[in-house]
């Protein structure tokens, strides 16, 4: 913290929020030049997470970077763990039986709450409802946790999916405790959006507060739920079309503001959209297989040449970008993180609101350090 | 207050007693169970193991039964540091700082591979091989991320850890002893590592023993 | 909706910025996702072309990375006629002709477009020079999106891009040296023994050591 003078405004504190803040989310630094409590200024500074991802993944063979991928976005190991195979796919040639895919958007959409649930509870944490709304919020998530603990062995670090399926088959048993969880989740919502949807704080807190042009939205890449509360129809999984998301029927929620408030409700809403899908999902599965019969997971050397692949994942677009020269390690092996190129348009959010409003933003961004840095 | 009262009298005899509803205790075992039982952690996370260490204290595994619900955001109100995840070198010097700042009696668990030895970022050129280089860790919980009922454990382990520590004597806790140091170095960001490389108070590197030389 | 193939665009690359050099770079996998190199000094006026050409409207830079070639030795296999032993006339022998492929750092650029829901191009552009002259220009003027991107680039492989509003490290901090994405990165020394990977580590180790001639209490054997 130190005072700076400005000609114009006058005399401003500059502050240093982080690395280590309560309402940072992990490692995240913002410095934060204030008039009084407006901001003024505001540069994001990373890197206090960065552990090197893409050079270890440089360094081991292709599977090998599966597990790692978990660790990326922590909150949503099987989409990050599904680009990366669809990624691989691409490069390889390899294609997922139908069972698989079904499996995968199964998996995708369980993660899509998980995280949307999660984002809820740290969100109301930032505005100032200490522990409630993440306790609920986190009970949702233990069920879901117990589902990918039953099906992957892990609760967070699942390490499932693999080029051209899967790593192990559902049970009924399994899907019949998913479609509980499923058929449960609505009032969970329900019972959440009674308690905050419409709360008073809660609209005068986010309602206004860090309004994104769709413009700007669209020029600084922000993907996910942050660029489609601009209005913007942007969704891979219509535009794409990949996996099987062509089979299903939803709907993209839209915003209107593109404030903090419509950040908050398109994930509600694409909760219950995502539920839509889970139930066609979990009804539909077909038996069959659930690897490509000529998938190889050790000693895969994908032939010469690289290959970008992305799908929606809860934050936005998470890609990998992986250049193959034919040996069994990957000679470039990119992440392309949502939440960081998100953060671009971080500090034109803040301007002009206060420190107390800069919080709510960020934790609207929904951003996971591991992700950030890599 | 001496050691010689802990051990004239034995548990079941104790355990006898507490039945006729006599409570029979020494200043120590008081001061320590107090101690034992509100441990309050600072709230800092720095990467996946945080997630579970959030999960630790909600609704389902409830750190609250142990006394340690009460999470701090500033580390002058916090006991205990919970290093939860990867420490970077970039982020290295200010978990130190973060542990000078904390007041004595203060505990230190290492959660998660990572923060014990580097875990699968261990070859990392951004990757600090382990906080023990620069801080006294307490208990170590291994995983990765480890489950919340091993963070709990965890705990628990440093409850019996802090509950058999003497008041007095050479085996007394730092806050107790004026010769300890409860500051630590604060290693700074150099051209491609930390300086130092590792706080020899706390850590020295292993000696290396190879069968082929 | 289909993208335009990538002859089709570069033809009108060409059409509007005439004195740009666009080539095709063929992606041989089964991704068969081709990209353009495009010179240096016209990136810029392309990548706001392709940005507002209305049949295009490549609004949308989703990623933007370094790539480090070092100089590798490629073998071609060349037919060449030589005269028979015996005399009787030509004979087609094939023969394997080593050459060295000069490494460069390479920039890539993903584009899509939201207004019109098609992509990915990918855009590459070149630095030959992997010691002094590593530089490209900045594509920040024209998608926002590459800033913090391009940022990363420069810090992990050391290209700078000139126009760039504020090229600082991103991700290590600022008093590091060096950039580690590169393949000739050398990493700090690690200090903790292991019998695997780590063997290579302590080598050096022992070289340096060597070296200083000042052996210390740490790594020694």
């Amino acid at each position: 913290m130190r005072a700076v003078h400005d000609e114009f405004h006058g005399d401003l504190m500059e502050v240093s929020m982080g690395p280590h803040h309560p309402s940072t989310h992990g490692v995240f630094r913002m410095n934060v030049v204030l008039d009084g409590e407006r901001i003024v200024k505001l540069k994001p500074v990373f890197g206090y997470l960065h552990r090197n991802h893409e050079k270890l993944g440089e360094g081991m063979t292709w599977l090998a970077s599966m597990p790692f991928t978990d660790r990326l976005d922590y909150l949503c190991a099987m989409t990050n763990n599904w680009a990366y195979a669809l990624a691989v796919e691409r490069l390889t040639g390899l294609q997922p039986p139908e069972r698989a895919e079904y499996i995968r958007v199964v998996l995708a959409e369980l993660t899509r709450l998980l995280n949307h649930t999660c984002l809820a509870g740290f969100l109301l944490q930032d505005t100032g409802a200490m522990g409630t709304p993440l306790m609920y919020a986190f009970r949702e998530r233990e069920k879901i946790l117990d589902l990918f603990e039953a099906l992957s062995g892990s609760r967070m670090m699942c390490n499932y999916q693999r080029f051209g399926g899967c790593r192990v088959d559902v049970s009924p048993a399994w899907l019949a405790a998913a479609r509980k969880v499923v058929d449960a989740y609505p009032r969970f919502l329900d019972e959440f959006e009674a308690l905050v949807t419409g709360n008073e704080i809660v609209m005068a807190r986010t309602q206004g507060v860090g309004r994104v042009a769709p413009e700007l939205a669209v020029a600084a890449g922000v993907t996910g739920p942050m660029l489609r509360a601009c209005g913007v129809d942007y969704d891979i999984r219509k535009v794409d079309g990949y996996g099987l998301y062509p089979r299903f029927h939803f709907r993209v929620p839209l915003g209107d503001h593109g404030d903090t408030y419509d950040r908050y409700m398109i994930r509600v809403l694409e909760m219950r959209e995502s539920i839509g899908i889970l139930k066609q999902a979990i009804d539909g599965i077909p038996d069959g297989p659930i690897l490509d019969p000529k998938a190889k997971g050790r000693g895969l050397r994908p032939p010469a040449g690289e290959a970008y692949g992305r799908i929606e994942g809860p934050k936005g677009e998470i890609g990998f970008f992986l250049v193959s020269d034919g040996t069994p390690n990957p000679s470039r092996y990119r992440v392309r993180a949502p939440s960081f190129v998100n953060l671009t348009i971080l500090e034109d959010m803040c301007l002009g609101h206060t420190v107390a409003d800069a919080v709510v933003i960020l934790g609207s961004i929904d951003i996971v350090l591991g992700e950030v840095d890599r | 207050m001496s050691d010689a009262t802990t051990t004239t009298i034995t548990e079941e005899q104790r355990a006898e007693l507490r039945r006729h509803g006599i409570l029979l205790t020494s200043l120590q075992e008081l001061y320590n169970w107090g101690r034992s039982n509100s441990v309050w952690p600072l709230q800092f996370g720095l990467a996946c193991c945080a997630i579970e260490m959030i999960a630790a204290s909600m609704a389902r595994f409830d750190i609250a039964r142990f006394g340690s619900e009460v999470f701090r955001p500033s580390p002058r109100q916090a006991d205990l540091l919970i290093v939860s995840g990867t420490v970077t070198k970039k982020m290295a010097p200010q978990v130190v700082r973060l542990w000078n700042q904390m007041p004595e009696p203060k505990y230190c668990i290492a959660m998660g591979a990572c923060a014990i030895s580097g875990g699968p970022f261990k070859q990392g050129y951004n990757v600090l091989k382990g906080i023990d280089r620069y801080i006294p860790v307490d208990v170590y919980v291994p995983g990765c991320p480890p489950r919340p009922e091993a963070l709990l454990h965890g705990l628990m382990k440093l409850q019996e850890k802090i509950r058999a520590q003497p008041l007095a004597g050479p085996d007394a806790p730092r806050h107790l002893r004026a010769d300890d140091p409860c500051v630590y170095p604060v290693p700074e960001c150099g051209a491609t590592d930390l300086e130092p490389p590792f706080n020899p108070e706390v850590w020295k590197p292993p000696t290396l023993v190879r069968d082929d030389a | 909706m289909t993208t335009p193939s990538l002859e089709q665009i570069r033809d009108r690359i060409l059409a509007a910025v005439p004195a740009a050099e666009a080539s095709l770079v063929n992606n041989p996998g089964p991704a068969a996702q081709h990209s353009l190199l495009i010179d240096r000094a016209h990136l810029v006026e392309v990548a706001r072309f392709l940005r507002d050409d209305p049949e295009l409207r490549l609004d949308y830079c989703s990623n933007v990375t370094g790539i480090d070639q070092p100089e590798r030795e490629v073998v071609d296999k060349v037919r060449r006629k030589v005269p028979a032993p015996d005399g009787s006339g030509e004979r087609e022998v094939e023969e394997k002709v080593k050459r060295i492929e000069p490494g460069f750092l390479e920039v890539v650029y993903h584009l899509f477009s939201m207004a019109r829901k098609h992509g990915p191009v990918v855009l590459r552009v070149r630095t030959g020079d992997r010691a002094g002259d590593a530089s490209v220009p900045s594509l920040t003027p024209v998608w926002r999106a590459c800033e913090f991107q391009e940022r990363e680039v420069f810090d992990l492989f050391g290209i700078v891009f000139t126009g760039h509003p504020n090229l600082r490290r991103i991700l290590m901090w600022d008093a590091f040296v060096g950039h580690p994405m590169r393949k000739d990165y050398v990493e700090p020394d690690d200090y903790e023994w292991e019998p695997t990977p780590h063997d290579a580590v302590l080598e050096r180790v022992k070289a340096r050591q060597a070296v200083a001639s000042t052996p210390e209490e740490g790594p020694t054997t």
